[in-house]
């Protein structure tokens, strides 16, 4: 269970560049919820999803995940409880670091890190059977250079590192924005047979509403800072582009003018 | 310009080499590792053989006061670390008050002389310049490799742990490791501790070497840091990939260095003007990778 409860974050207060990220944001989730999340630029998507990680403090407000309140927890510690995927495919890996590298340092997520050996055998086999399960063939190049992967493949990676270890939540952060249409549908499709299979509570954020309606099992809509939009179980299921549209229009009070989300 | 009086210097240059390939380590591990341009290390060349010369005059163990020296540059490390992590302060400038407050704290564990001798005749030294052309166990250059191999050892172990991987993985993305619950500080501070470490005890050996200790030995000591680093990338970057070899590429390097800076000398440049040589020559070689990435664009755009 997450609980965001009126959470608040304004960037460079006092200042002619004051901006209102998040303005008393309030969301409850299940566990096994899968919430996509869509709005405008700058409607505080990303912002929302780095004030749960902790990548900065927040103003005022309170989050709390399975009743453990993480508000005032630096982002390394809340890590053991999240699993992490951004928009940049560098940003999610080591690009220096050898495949098997990264995954067993995601494989320590939450633990201590002692004097033992950075990466067992009987890991490295377990490795192998995770990668291949991915189908891009990466089980052959354990010991590649992360660098030296596609984008696609790097963000199947970071997908698999933040699931290595079953996350109490899953960020996905617009993580298929910089891929090409149809990785990024490959990457969409293994983050719904991971989120499913693991049955993860999970946010996803993304511009695609065509992706927001066709995935997960309810659908936050935000503008200015705010959720103005909360729509799940079967009346999700009906949701068209058109309806959503409206429905921004309604809640908002202004036509939904985004060429970004109009295109896709 | 007699080509036996360059032969005769070469073995001083190879030791010398290879103990401040002991510091190029030590750079290594903060440039390359750490991502961090650390300038403590000009500092703690000095205070890791202030610390052990001092001990020693005072009757202390060999070995004791190499391990103090070592744990003194690390001391230097946590502090510069503190300054960059717990108070905000860019990691260049943390590096720079380190090292001046060394200075003054160098002067001080000297009993506030510029500089400190120790007789190999009247103290068990672990490296002398007297023996650099014997054949026998206590020749500089043999015990320096083996200082070197042992260092490299240790090293190439440690940074296969957790622990270790977790310092790797801070240097190479910072973001990624903090999502996946790395205390980038305490891997950063660790790093600057383990690095300066390294980099003192570099300095102790150097001032066994040459029978004694001066408040400006490390003077411009992260430029020749750099310079091996460099080397080593330029010359063996294709050749060494394992980690291990990298290490003994750096050192390697600084080898290179002080032959090259031999061979300058011998060919009549004056002792002034090395640093300013060391200097440029560091700048240019920085320029490379940047200057390489350059003509990629053009070449790039004119194909297109």
């Amino acid at each position: 269970m997450l609980e965001l409860v009126n959470v608040r974050k304004t960037f460079n207060s006092k200042t002619v560049n004051e901006k209102v990220a998040l303005d008393g944001v309030n969301l409850r989730l299940e566990d096994g919820d899968f919430v996509t999340v869509i709005g405008g630029n700058g409607a505080g998507k990303s912002t929302m999803l780095n004030a749960i990680a902790g990548v900065w403090p927040i103003d005022s407000g309170r989050i709390a995940i399975d009743g453990y309140e993480i508000t005032h927890l630096p982002e390394f510690r809340r890590a053991a409880l999240l699993g992490r995927v951004f928009q940049d495919p560098m940003t999610g890996t080591a690009a220096t670091m050898q495949i098997e590298e990264n995954l067993a340092l995601a494989a320590r997520r939450g633990q201590k890190r002692t004097l033992r050996v950075g990466i067992t055998r009987e890991e490295r086999a377990a490795y192998r059977d995770r990668l291949a399960a991915l189908g891009l063939g990466l089980e052959d190049r354990m010991t590649a250079k992360v660098g030296l992967l596609s984008g696609g493949q790097r963000q199947a990676l970071t997908l698999l590192m933040a699931t290595l270890k079953k996350p109490k939540l899953l960020l996905l952060d617009e993580h298929t924005a910089a891929l090409d249409p149809r990785t990024a549908a490959k990457v969409l499709e293994l983050s719904e047979k991971i989120v499913t299979e693991n049955r993860l509570m999970t946010l996803m954020v993304t511009h695609n509403m065509r992706d927001a309606i066709r995935y997960g099992n309810r659908l936050v809509m935000m503008n200015a800072g705010k959720i103005i939009l909360d729509i799940s179980g079967e009346q999700k299921k009906n949701l068209t582009v058109e309806m959503l549209m409206d429905a921004f229009a309604q809640a908002s009070g202004e036509a939904f003018a985004n060429d970004r989300i109009l295109l896709s | 310009m007699n080509i036996t009086s360059l032969l005769n210097a070469l073995p001083g240059a190879a030791a010398q080499g290879l103990i401040w390939g002991v510091m190029a380590i030590g750079v290594y591990i903060t440039y390359k590792v750490l991502d961090l341009a650390d300038l403590t290390v000009d500092g703690s060349m000095a205070t890791g053989g202030a610390v052990c010369v001092m001990l020693m005059m005072s009757g202390c163990n060999v070995w004791l006061a190499l391990l103090c020296a070592v744990l003194a540059g690390m001391l230097a490390g946590l502090v510069t670390g503190i300054f960059h992590t717990a108070m905000g302060i860019p990691p260049i400038l943390s590096g720079i008050l380190t090292q001046l407050s060394l200075y003054s704290l160098n002067l001080a564990i000297m009993g506030f002389k510029a500089n400190q001798g120790i007789n190999v005749t009247k103290y068990p030294l672990i490296v002398s310049q007297r023996n650099v052309r014997e054949l026998a166990p206590d020749n500089p250059i043999f015990i320096a490799l083996i200082f070197l191999a042992a260092l490299i050892a240790l090293l190439y172990w440690f940074f296969g742990t957790e622990l270790g991987s977790s310092l790797r993985a801070t240097g190479a993305n910072e973001a990624m490791s903090r999502a996946q619950g790395i205390n980038t500080n305490i891997a950063k501070i660790l790093g600057l501790m383990i690095s300066n470490g390294i980099v003192a005890l570099s300095s102790a050996l150097l001032a066994h070497y040459q029978g004694f200790v001066d408040v400006n030995m490390g003077r411009g000591a992260i430029v020749i840091g750099l310079a091996a680093v460099i080397i080593s990338e330029v010359m063996f970057g294709r050749m060494f990939r394992n980690f291990a070899l990298k290490l003994a590429g750096v050192a390697l390097g600084a080898v290179i260095y002080y032959i090259v800076i031999q061979i300058v000398l011998w060919l009549g440049l004056n002792t002034n003007l090395l640093k300013l040589l060391s200097a440029l020559i560091v700048a240019v070689f920085l320029a490379v990778p940047y200057w390489k990435a350059k003509a990629g664009q053009r070449g790039g755009r004119r194909h297109a």
